[in-house]
């Protein structure tokens, strides 16, 4: 068994028993895909909402929720996944900072963006831990399907 | 015009690690005004660091770490960002509030104000430096605060400056304070405009 880290603005596909791991999502977004049929998992830790409205979207397509979340699907395609059976579970968009700007509403308008693509491609949400004020270390067990949050606070839970 | 730090020639570096010596001078000293303590300060080391980097320096995306952070707007635009042990908050909240050894993720609203008016302090610190080298008037926002993980406190500036690129103004700087050795950590991320309008105020780049 192996456990492969996701940076930021990165993401990893993996068969079970591999796990997966992304550090403390801020206002970041971690999806987690699973299709339990074939045992082939995946995670995308995304910063912004859309590639179209910066000036980097083209080069870096994996920090964006709707460039990385295709990017993920076909990944797990390649390894013999369906995106019909794929499943997902999100953490993060929390609001770390209480200010007037305007960028740092940025949590929920990435739990946002994550939610709109994957309705688009028909892969349901069933569980999240998003919002609030703190950070989250996202893990995902693609053998059992369990997502692991750990926050500095409040522990780790199961979702 | 100026694009990211990566475009800033050396000189023009070495010019922004004096604006943050002086700023590490001045804050040592509003720090020991205000805790009517000894307040020393160890020669900073200031680079020019990607966030990844920044992360690791600070102890990996899991440390947890109290930040504190000011954006300011006037003739420049940027953010100001400290990142402190532990140990300074325990300090300031046993100054101001006669608390001992205080768990500084389970801070109440008055331990926090009295820390954040710290940070704005210090951050005022900085941005005079700046703004009286460069004959700039700079106007710093009310500071906001946060104790969690290293990684996730920095969503924050990479998100509001993903456009300029990926690199920071990092400050490494330890404060003695009492014989206790305090490691505090200062990233500076101007806008670029404004880094542009200040080079060209200092004459360099």
């Amino acid at each position: 068994m192996g456990t492969l880290t996701i940076g930021i603005g990165d993401l990893k596909a993996c068969r079970a028993p591999d796990v997966l791991i992304t550090y403390a999502l801020g206002s970041c977004v971690g999806i987690c895909l699973l299709d339990s049929a074939v045992n082939v998992g995946g995670l995308s830790h995304i910063m912004l909402p859309d590639s179209t409205a910066g000036v980097n979207g083209a080069t870096t397509p994996m920090r964006f929720a709707d460039t990385a979340i295709p990017m993920l699907i076909r990944q797990m395609e390649s390894m013999g996944a369906s995106r019909a059976r794929m499943k997902a579970k999100i953490a993060g968009g929390a609001t770390m900072f209480a200010t007037a700007s305007d960028k740092f509403n940025i949590g929920e308008r990435n739990v946002a963006a994550v939610r709109k693509i994957l309705m688009a491609n028909r892969i349901p949400i069933i569980a999240q831990d998003t919002g609030l004020d703190y950070g989250r270390t996202q893990l995902f067990y693609p053998e059992t399907g369990v997502m692991e949050i750990r926050a500095a606070a409040k522990g780790t839970r199961q979702f | 015009m100026l694009r990211n730090f990566e475009e800033l020639s050396p000189v023009a570096i070495d010019c922004l690690k004096e604006i943050g010596n002086i700023g590490s001078g001045n804050a040592a000293s509003s720090l020991s005004a205000m805790l009517s303590q000894s307040v020393r300060m160890r020669v900073p080391d200031i680079r020019v660091l990607d966030y990844g980097a920044v992360i690791d320096e600070v102890g990996g995306p899991e440390k947890v770490i109290t930040g504190i952070l000011v954006t300011f707007k006037g003739d420049i635009k940027g953010m100001i960002m400290f990142l402190l042990e532990d140990m300074f908050a325990k300090i300031v909240v046993k100054t101001f509030m006669g608390k001992e050894n205080v768990n500084v993720i389970q801070l109440d609203e008055n331990d926090i104000s009295a820390v954040k008016e710290m940070g704005n302090i210090m951050a005022g610190s900085y941005l005079n430096a700046l703004a009286a080298l460069a004959g700039f008037t700079v106007a710093m926002d009310v500071p906001s605060m946060t104790v969690d993980m290293m990684g996730a406190i920095m969503n924050a500036p990479m998100v509001e400056f993903s456009e300029v690129g990926d690199k920071v103004l990092f400050i490494d700087n330890r404060f003695v304070i009492d014989d206790v050795d305090i490691n505090s950590n200062i990233i500076l991320i101007p806008e670029m405009e404004s880094l542009d309008i200040l080079m060209k105020k200092l004459g360099v780049n």
